[in-house]
């Protein structure tokens, strides 16, 4: 199993009026190659659920595999080095005032120590032109433009190359593509699954748009009231559709209605 | 008049030095760390107290690179004050600065030591060279300012470097690429406040004496000197945002010396200074308002960092 995330309890806030219980027994297990979307309403816990696993806080209960290895105790910046991550805002998945060669250059180091090498070597620059050529947005020659400078799907597209540039063993997509205009959505999708299927990652994406959800991947799982109450893989998974998902949704006891913008879009 | 042009070069060369420690801690890390204050006055108070000990002097070279290792020792506590027991940067670098105030009256035992007629790196390498004084100053912190400049240049163009810069820049980022940060940002302090503490050894050991008082203002000094360079020279590349704190600490110190040719008493300098970084740090935003009013150049994000 590449992840096995079991029975996780997250509350924020304990104990003061703004407590705020996220994970209720939330367990998710993939295996290698899995890619899996995940979705549901508002305040379900899925991206909850995403960022526990990244190591962001630490669970109250529950245990998290990596590949055989339990990292429940480790933080966000040692579990790195098996984790590649895009975020929902473009903002955060790179250093704006860095230059897109020096930002690769970062990633290209996930996980590793930090060491007084130069991090900026000739031969490794010519790989990532070929790199971003092979995206087809013409970064390839903007290599020492600031990151600040690119539009947020051009930022999405470089975070997924930095994501991958070092191979994770598990990668999260914490709703990567819901601050972007439909078209650019698209795109990202693309270039998203290219990229997966091309080094075969395992793979949780986060998404609120059911039909990306159903469109994406080998998997879908729902949350609700932070535990997982749908998981549909296989054929079952291919023959979905929006309305049949909805359905299932209820009878498999989900409470909250999963909001409008999830299922108009 | 050339005399006080060759003056406040020198020592601008000097406080460049210093700029340099002002830019890791603001521009690089971004934060605001007035430990600074207590730091150039910690390196000028153990650099004085070594090379006037009564059980025998300590030779300049080595006072002076000591200094410089408590600077960075004081850095590293405003860095663990911050990242470990999660204080506030602003009110970490003030508590370090106020217990400074203390420590550096325990190291130097009174509030101020003479260097006159004592041997400095400065005078050591005048007797060495056969120049007149002045002229090794402005030779040495030329030399000294290139040395640190081009050290920097390096460090933060190497892995640990490059990962320092990202968490001034973004810390979450580098946080889900495997960085602590609180490693980094302790580094980064310690070389920041290392190089201001090595800034206030050499300071004192131009003007001959270490005064507990003379830290005060330093920050905004730096600061003035870190802006004058920005607008002169921009911030294109991390090369020539180095290149620019020499040539901004140079023009600060030549337009202080101007304006008191012109007859500002020195006492005011510091309202002066201080009204000037104001203005210069609130150009980016007066500049997006009248932009605003008249409908053009929309000023972009990027300007308001």
């Amino acid at each position: 199993m590449m992840l096995e995330a079991l029975n996780l309890f997250k509350t924020f806030n304990p104990g003061t009026a703004n407590a705020n219980t996220a994970l209720q027994g939330a367990s998710l297990t993939l295996k290698e190659g899995d890619f899996v979307t995940v979705i549901g309403g508002n305040g379900a816990g899925k991206s909850t659920l995403l960022n526990a696993v990244a190591g962001v806080f630490p669970v109250d209960a529950g245990s998290i595999v990596i590949d055989g290895l339990d990292v429940t105790a480790l933080p966000e910046h040692r579990r790195a080095q098996w984790l590649g991550r895009v975020f929902q805002d473009p903002m955060m998945g790179t250093a704006s005032k860095m230059l897109i060669y020096e930002n690769l250059s970062l990633a290209a180091r996930r996980g590793q120590k930090r060491t007084l090498r130069w991090a900026f070597p000739k031969d490794e620059l010519n790989s990532y032109r070929e790199l971003l050529a092979s995206l087809g947005l013409g970064l390839e020659d903007r290599l020492a433009t600031r990151v600040g400078l690119l539009s947020g799907g051009q930022r999405q597209a470089l975070t997924l190359i930095m994501a991958t540039l070092k191979r994770p063993k598990l990668l999260l997509l914490d709703e990567h593509t819901a601050a972007l205009d439909p078209k650019t959505a698209q795109k990202v999708l693309e270039i998203t699954d290219k990229i997966i299927s091309e080094n075969s990652l395992t793979t949780m994406m986060v998404t609120h748009n059911m039909r990306d959800a159903i469109r994406h991947g080998n998997r879908l799982v729902m949350m609700d009231g932070g535990r997982v109450i749908l998981d549909i893989s296989g054929e079952e998974k291919q023959k979905l559709t929006v309305d049949s998902l909805l359905e299932r949704f209820f009878t498999a006891g989900g409470e909250e209605m999963p909001s409008d913008r999830m299922i108009l879009s | 008049m050339s005399a006080v042009i060759l003056n406040a070069v020198s020592l601008g060369l000097l406080w460049a030095v210093m700029t340099a420690g002002v830019f890791i801690s603001y521009r690089v890390l971004g934060m605001a760390d007035l430990s600074a204050e207590g730091t150039i006055t910690l390196g000028a108070s153990v650099a004085a107290r070594l090379m006037t000990l009564e059980s025998g002097a300590v030779n300049p070279y080595l006072a002076t690179l000591l200094a410089m290792l408590a600077g960075m020792l004081a850095g590293a506590v405003t860095g663990l004050l911050h990242t470990k027991l999660k204080i506030p940067a602003l009110l970490a670098g003030i508590l370090v600065m106020t217990a400074l105030y203390s420590v550096n009256i325990r190291i130097m035992g009174k509030a101020t030591i003479s260097l006159l007629r004592m041997d400095t790196i400065f005078s050591l390498a005048a007797e060495a060279t056969g120049l007149e004084q002045r002229l090794v100053v402005l030779i040495a912190g030329a030399l000294i300012t290139a040395l640190v400049l081009w050290l920097l240049y390096i460090f933060f163009g190497t892995e640990l470097g490059s990962a320092i810069r990202a968490t001034g820049n973004n810390d979450k980022m580098i946080r889900a690429l495997g960085m602590n940060t609180d490693t980094a940002i302790v580094l980064g302090l310690m070389i920041s406040n290392g190089l201001i503490s090595l800034a206030g050894a050499l300071i004192a050991q131009n003007q001959s004496f270490s005064d507990i008082q003379m830290g005060i203002g330093s920050i905004v000094i730096g600061l003035a000197s870190l802006i004058i360079g920005e607008v002169l020279f921009g911030k294109r590349t991390f090369g020539i945002r180095l290149v620019a704190i020499a040539f901004g600490a140079v023009i600060y110190r030549i337009i202080i010396a101007f304006v008191i040719e012109l007859g500002m008493e020195p006492t005011d300098l510091r309202l002066f200074t201080a009204i000037t970084v104001a203005i210069a740090l609130s150009l980016p935003l007066l500049k997006k308002k009248i932009c605003k009013k008249f409908g053009r150049y929309p000023v972009t994000e990027e300007d308001l960092k």
